[in-house]
Parts: C-alpha cells; structure tokens; sequence
C-alpha cells in the first residue's frame, strides 16, 4: 500500500502542478495566456528531454532535432494546400499535397520524433560521455543546417506562417498531461530500471548483463516521441516556424530547465520546465516594464537572458542536484527514502579534493 | 584558387583551432571539466581590441591579454573552484549557461551588428599576389600559434610547475598525495587559457574583422568538437584533434562548389559523428582505450 501511494504521488504531482498552472492559466488575459501555453509547450518538451538525459545519464544537445523535424512536418502538412505552391514552390509533391489534420499531426509529429531518434540512436547510442553529447550536438547542427538551406523539404530560411493555431490552454495542459504519463510509465518499466542501473554504475550493469545500448536506444526513442509531440504542440500554438526558433536557443533553454529542476527525476523536470518558465516570463514581461503593487519594475532588454544564465549557474553549483534534489514528488517526506537519497548523492558526485 | 593556396589557408585555420583547443585540453588535463565559456573570453578580447582601437597597437595587445588572463582567472575562481569534483557534463552546462548570459552581456553593451576590428588588416595583402592566394595573416597564423606552443611545450616539460601539471594530469589523486600544489597548477592551466584566448582573439579578428556576440562561441563549439574528436585524454591529441577539425573544415570549404556551400556544418558534423562512430575515444587514441574514462 506504501508504495502506491508513492507512485501517487510521483505520477500526481506533476499533473497537479500541470493543472494548477492551466487553471491560473484560465483566469488570465488572452494576451498572458499565450504565455502560460508557452510554458506548459515547453514543458513538454522538458519531459521529453528527461526520459532520455534522467534516466540515462547521458548528455544529449539533440533532442531540440526532433522537435524542428516533428514541428516543421505538423506545420508545413497542415498549412492551407493552396499556398504551399507559392511560398515553397520546390517542395516534394507529396508534400506540397497531403493535407493531414491537427490532431493527426500532433500523432504524426510523435512518430516522425521517434523515428528520427531511433535511426540517430542506432549511430549514437554506441558513444557514452561527452562524445554522446558532442554527436548529439553534430545531430543538432546538422539538423538545422539542412531544414534552414534544404527548400525541397520546407521553407528554407523563411518562416513557415498560416500554420492553423490549435494548442490552445486545454490542448497544450492535456499534452504536456500525456507527456508526463508517458514519462511515468516508463519509469517503471524494466527497459528503464536496467538504464537507470547503468547510469549509476556502467561497468557493474554490464557485468550482470545489461544492453547498456539497446535501454539507451529505447529511452532515446520515446524521448524523441515525446520531443517531436512537443514539437508539433509548438507549430499549432505559434501558428508560423522559423528553424533558429528550434534550435541552439531552445536546446539551451530546455536544458537548463531540465538541469535547474532536476535531471534525476520527473518532478525535478516538470518544476524545471513550469517553475523556470514562470521565470522566464515574467524577466520578459520585466523589459517591457512590470506594476509589483505600487513598486513599478523595469529592467533594460536583453536582461533576462544574463538573470536567466546567472541564475541556472548558481543554482547548479550550489545545488548540482537542481531545486528538487532529483528526487520525486514528495519523496522526502518518507525517511527511509531520504537517507537512500543522501547516499547516492554522495556517491554520485565525487568528494571534494 | 589553387590547391597550395587552399591547403595554406587549412593549415592556418587548423592551428587558430588548435590554439583554442590546447586551452580546453589544459583545463580538462588538470581538472577534468570542460570550459565552454573560453569562447566568450575570446570575444571580450576581441571586443577590447576594438574597445582601444585609438591605442597604439603594442598596448592594445597587451591589455587584450591582460583582460583574457583576467578573465580567465576570474572564472576559474567564480565557477571552477565551487564545481571542483563535478562532473564534466556538469562543468559543460554551467559555462554552457555562463557563456549565453555573457553573450546577452555583449549583445546589450556592443549591439547586435558587431563591431569591426581592424587592428592588423594589413595582415590580409597577399603575399605572392597573382595566382597564389595566400596572404600574409597565414603566416602570423602559423608563427605566432607556432610560438606559443613552444612556449606552453618549454612550461609543460622544463619547468616545475610543468612537471607537476603533468603529474596531475596523469593522476589527480597521486599527484596530491606526492605534494604537487593543485591550486598552482590550475592556475597556471587557467593562465595560459587566457593567454590563448587573447592570441586567438588578436589572429581571428585579422580574417573575420566583425566581433558579433556569438564571435567567441562559434570558435570553442568547433573547437570543443575537435577536442572530443582528438581525444580528450591528452593534451598532444585534443590539441591534434581541433587542428584536424579547423584543416577539414577550411579543406571541404574550398572543395563543395559554391552554391552547395551552405552545408558546410553539414558535411563536417558527418565527418565528426564518423570520426566517433569509428573511434569513440578519439581519432588518435586506440579502440582498446577505455572508453569510460569522461
């Protein structure tokens, strides 16, 4: 019984926090709504990013890949047919013809992400340590150099615009919602326990018999699935794309989010992604100038960049373990628990010198 | 272009590399972190340079220097002191997130046009005029990342301190154990980072007059890949490794015809995740090496 109450918590935690933010969300102006959309996006593409670098262990600058292939996909095949001949007249005709609808290019955008990830991963998942993350980064580079220059497959460097807008509030609270219960239930499957052995000691979990490659290449895999829903949420909210907007400034963003939280755990990257994004907004709204009760606040621009770097600095060196210490929703409130959690922390970051 | 022209000019290229890479691999060497905020060294230099434009050339330099050393110093104490003991993925994220604010920084204080360094642009006469193209700032290029790294090579095997950042290289622990001074030794690692910086500031702005704010980060990421490509491990490869990516890059440059020209990054990722796939600890390191040690 303990321990469903437990996974209670693990799994209900971030959807409350996911619907606490929607309901705020709701009472808001249509203007500061986009907004609140805006974070739980990218959210969604947080958790994304969890299920592969938590549970993993491994760096990976590529996931933001993904979400340009999955975004560009959803956008350009549901933009009016009647258009696509003038503003991306080489388009392959497949493209320039099929006509899918929002919802079945949210599913699509899930598919081309897994796909996309599953084939990379074959190459990549064979690399560990700062190599994994430079290839991944190589994917990264790759990626956008080919959407921004390629005018076959997209709208080259220029905006991609008429994009139908459907990630409203609800839309975007449900799919952050699925996100989340994807990433849960991995978590409990074997496939992720083995992967979650190898993060902690990999030559151990290879001694009892583990793929360290084929748990890697799953957890990137549904990572990527996840990257690329995300992605596709992210075309319907804005309505237009541009490849720098899916690219170095995302990956870097969503990173942060992810390491601010915590890697280690599913809560740590929902608190990351909502809790850095609430930031985020509000250092924005900032430059434009902000009323704090009688005290009126205004930064110049560029500003939030330089808080926002600041601040994930800070938070990593003085906790490296991010705000929620990697652990779950309420996991310290059980002690038997906590005490485990100290231990590994200490065995995860070498002593100081 | 000719063909000697074009291996001149991916020579030059190479080294401007392996000077940014020798500071990555001497910071790794000692502490085993990963500085990626050296590229925003390299781009306060170069914004100093333009900064003291009116000076006369010998001061500029030097306060180009004096800054980058600075500079680096700085971070070692701010941001590498605290992470002492973490992880490289950890290091790679904090000055991942430090090099974006101070990109911000020099986005808000120097504008988002950059500003032109004209410093040395005598630099870019040719040399041969005619049929050669190869100019004159190759040969600084050359020369100067020639210098010093025989000065970096006289430190590293004649001098004390040398020893001893070899030593700890080799292994943290012993090397403590036998009485090696740490704090020397990251200090001196983090010094001739600055000065790396500033030397690459001062030549990359000879061929790329306009200082951006990302003028810094697009070096250290290639860099940085041509580290891992090397092999991290050694000074000798990761140094080897940035040249090898700077030469490839500046080769494939010539070669892809004009309008292909566009994916560039393209063809040379392709190259890097080959380069992994077939050597996953780097490209002068042996398959059997571990591969774990990161």
């Amino acid at each position: 019984m303990k321990i469903r109450i437990r996974l209670v918590y693990e799994l209900g935690g971030p959807l409350l926090l996911i619907a606490l933010v929607a309901l705020v969300g709701s009472m808001m102006s249509i203007a500061q709504q986009a907004n609140v959309i805006n974070i739980l996006v990218t959210a969604t593409i947080v958790i994304g990013l969890y299920v592969f670098i938590g549970n993993s262990g491994v760096m990976s600058f590529g996931q933001i890949s993904f979400v340009a292939v999955a975004a560009f996909a959803a956008g350009i095949l549901t933009s009016p047919v009647a258009i696509r001949s003038t503003t991306m007249p080489q388009l392959f005709h497949f493209l320039a013809v099929t006509k899918i609808s929002n919802l079945e290019s949210l599913l699509l955008g899930a598919l081309l992400g897994a796909v996309f990830a599953l084939l990379t991963g074959l190459v990549l998942m064979r690399l560990s340590g700062l190599a994994a993350g430079i290839a991944t980064f190589a994917v990264l580079e790759i990626t956008y150099d080919v959407i921004t220059y390629w005018n076959k497959i997209g709208p080259g460097a220029r905006t991609l615009a008429l994009v139908p807008v459907s990630t409203g509030l609800s839309v975007s609270a449900i799919g952050c919602g699925i996100a989340v219960l994807a990433a849960f239930l991995y978590q409990h499957t074997r496939s992720c326990r083995l992967l979650r052995a190898s993060r902690e000691d990999i030559s151990a979990a290879r001694g009892i018999g583990v793929s360290v490659f084929r748990q890697r290449l799953v957890a990137f895999t549904l990572s990527g699935a996840i990257a690329g829903f995300g992605g596709a949420l992210f075309v319907h909210e804005l309505g237009s794309i541009q490849s720098s907007q899916v690219y170095i400034d995302l990956t870097f963003t969503t990173l942060a989010m992810l390491v601010v939280g915590g890697s280690g755990s599913l809560w740590g990257a929902t608190v990351g992604g909502i809790g850095f994004g609430i930031v985020d907004v509000f250092l924005r709204n900032a430059e434009n100038g902000v009323a704090l009760g009688s005290l009126h606040l205004s930064i110049p621009s560029g500003t939030s960049t330089i808080i926002l770097g600041a601040f994930m600095v800070a938070v990593l060196i003085l906790l490296p373990r991010g705000v929620t210490g990697s652990r779950e929703c309420l996991e310290r409130f059980s002690m038997k628990r906590f005490s485990k959690a100290v231990r590994l922390d200490d065995q995860d970051v070498p002593r100081k010198p | 272009m000719s063909a000697l022209g074009d291996l001149v000019n991916a020579i030059s290229l190479g080294v401007i590399y392996a000077v940014v890479a020798v500071s990555v691999g001497l910071v790794f060497g000692v502490l085993r972190q990963v500085n990626l905020a050296q590229g925003e060294i390299i781009a306060f230099g170069a914004y100093s340079l333009w900064l003291t434009r009116t000076w006369p050339i010998v001061l500029s330099f030097l306060l180009c220097c004096l800054i980058c050393i600075g500079m680096s110093l700085a971070m070692q104490i701010a941001i590498f002191r605290p992470l002492r003991g973490a992880s490289a993925l950890t290091t790679l994220i904090v000055t991942f997130g430090l090099s974006y604010a101070l990109e911000a920084v020099w986005l808000m204080v120097f504008g988002p046009n950059g500003q032109p360094v004209s410093r040395l642009s005598i630099l870019n006469n040719t040399v041969l005029g005619g049929h050669v193209d190869i100019r004159w700032v190759t040969f600084a290029e050359i020369g100067i990342g020639g210098l010093f790294f025989v000065l970096l090579l006289t430190v590293l095997y004649r001098t004390k301190v040398g020893a001893m950042m070899r030593a700890t290289a080799e292994d943290y622990k012993t090397a403590r154990l036998i009485g090696v001074r740490i704090e020397q030794v990251v200090t001196v690692a983090f010094v001739f980072g600055g000065l790396s910086a500033a030397i690459v500031a001062i030549l990359a702005t000879v061929q790329t007059p306009l200082v951006t704010p990302d003028f810094g980060f697009n070096l250290i990421v290639v860099a940085l890949v041509g580290v891992v490509l090397g092999g991290i491990d050694s000074l000798g490869k990761a140094t080897a490794g940035g040249f090898v990516v700077g030469f490839v890059n500046s080769l494939l440059g010539a070669v892809i015809p004009e309008q292909q020209l566009v994916f560039l990054p393209t063809l040379t990722f392709l190259f890097v995740i080959l380069v992994l796939l077939l050597r996953p600890a780097g490209l002068f390191v042996p398959n059997r090496a571990s591969v774990e040690r990161v």
